[in-house]
């Protein structure tokens, strides 16, 4: 039995009810349609909303933690020995947060091949001056290409250029929050003081708007080498090693390693944003749960198309088995009916989610918080594409099992009888 | 000697249960030969059509034993009885059944299709010479749908023989002709088992039919009276 036989049967049967067929497919595009499109949409705001904190935050942080000595010196005394010795408020002696050869150990992490890259940062808590008044601020010294290419920096500069504050020298991106309660304008001299008291003037060159006002209101950056001079500590000065990882999930396990190995503190970025992961995690499953609804549903549809096209063509399947087809071929023939519905209006359907996701995208969508963010988010993952054509083909298979089950098991002499 | 028997039925018994026991068929036990032209008679409800589709092998629900071609049908799968009725059988019902979905030509062709013996063109060219025999080449493409009842008969009877049945089995085939088209399918069948040595057992209450027929073979009450 050639096969080619029994598709022009299938196809024959088809096009004798072309229009609930074209119905049963039409169902399946515009299921298939809107699960891409949904999944798109929403990955592509998780992964907004998540790279507004993934992308900027090292996936590990070495810090030195100001903390007292667990070595007190009664401890070392031989006399208290045998005692349990009980100190109160004890107060760390040593305020430096200062990481020691930091160069010999950003030259290691740049070796190990689980790092994708390394960038130091230092911060120093000063006062803007305006007016009379002092505004409370930080001011995060950056290496501002590192900052840019590891941590997207760059992406949330809602005014000026960053590569400034490498070529500028005094300069500052303040955040969008100070810069409106100073009314500082591009190009404008702002004053800053110190926690020791001294004054700096600093030209500003840009703004920064991270989508979270508070920390707009506190937060700015300028170069490493200004910010050492604000601290006046010498110029080999780290406090901040941060660390951008190849694997994300990686990174505790990777903190506990780098903790034990440098002896610094190490933060790991699911430890310091835990809720963020849950969230899109809760949106993915119900966006699923959705796209597969639709999904089945038009599996239904299949279903009912078959079942009715299998009562409407029992003579056709009588006689067929009445000359010598067997209920084998009589399987065939219905199950390429179902799958070629299904792989049709999959195959479409992925196509006009496809065209629905570039619609989405083109809609204008305008978030203060997210200067780089012109129209609504899509994420075109070609695995929601998969997905979709596997599962409908998974599907309809399955919704055109039963009914050529049904139709391989029709028998002729009731049929013929019948009549 | 063996070879010559086209058809053989064993003590075939067959009974409904539904709604009462009803015994349809009582030990029908008869040979046919190659080449003989044999016709069933008997009242409405004696179990002619039971019968027949019993021998087509369609219906497997009976106890005896059935041979087609000095093969038995015992024990085989759905599958394989599907197999001997496109190559051994040739069916005709009362009511024509053509596939409507399909031209004349292609019906004729479908069990061809299925057998898988000949390339696509010497098969049409197979259905175009049977529908010439049976004068409806013209109605070759066109939908089956749109043909009369006679000339529906008549592509039917071409398909039961597209494949060079040993045996084709009839029910009332002349059932919905005139006698004009009833004489002329009653030739047809008469040339076929005199110079194509093929068998040919046709159920009818056609009673001038049956009579110009070799055989005669009347059930009553499920009963063979008469060989
Ligand atoms: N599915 C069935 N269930 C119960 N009884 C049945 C069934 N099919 C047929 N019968 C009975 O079997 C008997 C024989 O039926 P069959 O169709 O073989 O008769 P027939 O000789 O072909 O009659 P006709 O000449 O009217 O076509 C009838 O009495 C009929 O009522
Ligand atoms: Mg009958």
């Amino acid at each position: 039995m050639r096969q080619k036989y029994l598709i022009e049967i299938a196809n024959a049967l088809m096009l004798a009810r072309w229009k609930q067929t074209l119905v049963a497919a039409i169902g399946v595009m515009f299921s298939i349609s809107l699960f891409v499109t949904l999944l798109g949409f929403m990955e592509g705001l998780n992964k907004l909303l998540d790279g507004m904190v993934i992308n900027r935050t090292p996936h590990i942080r070495l810090y030195n933690d100001i903390q007292p000595s667990p070595v007190q010196p009664i401890d070392l005394s031989k006399n208290y020995k045998e005692y349990y010795n009980i100190v109160r408020s004890i107060k760390p002696a040593n305020t430096r947060k200062e990481i020691y050869n930091f160069q010999e150990i950003i030259s290691r992490l740049r070796n190990d091949n689980r790092v994708e890259g390394v960038a130091s940062k230092i911060t120093a808590q000063v006062f803007y001056n305006f007016g009379n008044i002092d505004l409370n601020g930080i001011i995060n010294g950056i290496e501002v290409e590192k900052e840019v290419k590891l941590f997207a920096f760059g992406d949330y500069i809602s005014a000026g250029k960053f590569l400034d504050l490498e070529t500028v020298s005094n300069s500052i991106i303040l955040g969008q929050g100070a810069a409106d309660v100073m009314k500082a304008n591009l190009g404008d001299i702002i004053s800053v003081t110190t926690t020791e008291g001294e004054q700096f003037s600093l030209k500003v060159v840009g703004f920064f708007q991270s989508g979270m006002a508070e920390i707009d209101k506190v937060q700015s950056y300028a170069s490493i080498k200004t910010t050492r001079r604000l601290l006046g500590v010498k110029n080999t000065y780290v406090s901040d090693i941060q660390i951008k990882l190849e694997d994300l999930d990686s990174a505790p396990k990777l903190a506990l390693e780098y903790e034990k190995f440098f002896k610094l503190n190490a933060e790991d970025i699911q430890t310091a944003n835990a809720q963020f992961e849950t969230g899109s995690g809760v949106r993915s499953i119900i966006s699923y749960a959705v796209g597969i609804t639709l999904l089945i549903v038009s599996g239904f549809g299949i279903y009912n198309i078959l079942n009715m096209l299998i009562y409407e063509k029992m003579d056709t399947i009588a006689i067929l088995k009445a000359t010598g087809f067997a209920g084998s071929d009589v399987k065939k023939i219905f199950i390429f009916i179902s799958m070629s519905i299904g792989i049709s209006g999959a195959v479409l359907g992925a196509f006009l989610g496809f065209l629905m996701s570039l619609g989405i995208d083109a809609i204008p969508f305008s978030a203060p918080s997210l200067p780089k963010v012109n129209t609504y988010p899509i994420d075109y993952g070609i695995e929601y594409y998969i997905i979709a054509i596997i599962f409908a083909i998974a599907m309809t298979f399955l919704a055109g099992w039963m009914p050529a089950k049904k139709a391989s098991n029709v028998d002729p002499v009731i049929i013929i009888r019948g009549k | 000697m063996k070879e010559k028997i086209a058809l053989e039925a064993r003590s075939i018994n067959k009974s409904f249960y539904k709604p009462v026991r009803i015994d349809v068929l009582k030990d029908i036990t008869f040979q046919l030969n190659k080449g003989e032209y044999a016709s069933i008679i008997g009242r409405s409800g004696s179990g002619k059509s039971t019968l027949l589709y019993i021998l087509s092998t369609m219906d497997t629900d009976y106890s005896g034993e059935l041979f087609i071609d000095g093969i038995t049908t015992k024990g085989k799968t759905d599958k394989e009885l599907a197999a001997i009725r496109n190559e051994k059988i040739g069916f005709v019902f009362q009511f024509h059944y053509l596939l409507p979905e399909f031209s004349a030509i292609k019906n004729v062709m479908l069990p061809g299709f299925k057998l898988n013996k000949l390339s696509h063109e010497e098969l049409e060219q197979n259905a175009y010479k049977l529908l010439e025999t049976l004068g409806v080449e013209k109605l070759a493409n066109k939908m089956a749908y749109k043909l009369s009842g006679g000339e529906k008969q008549r592509v039917a009877i071409a398909r039961a023989m597209i494949n060079d049945p040993i045996i084709i089995m009839c029910d009332e085939p002349t059932g919905n002709l005139d006698r004009k088209n009833a004489n002329i399918v009653f030739n047809i069948f008469k040339e076929l088992t005199e110079t194509h040595n093929k068998t040919l057992l046709v159920v009818t209450h056609d009673l001038s039919f049956a009579r110009k027929t070799r055989r005669i073979i009347e059930l009553d009450d499920g009963r063979i009276i008469s060989i």
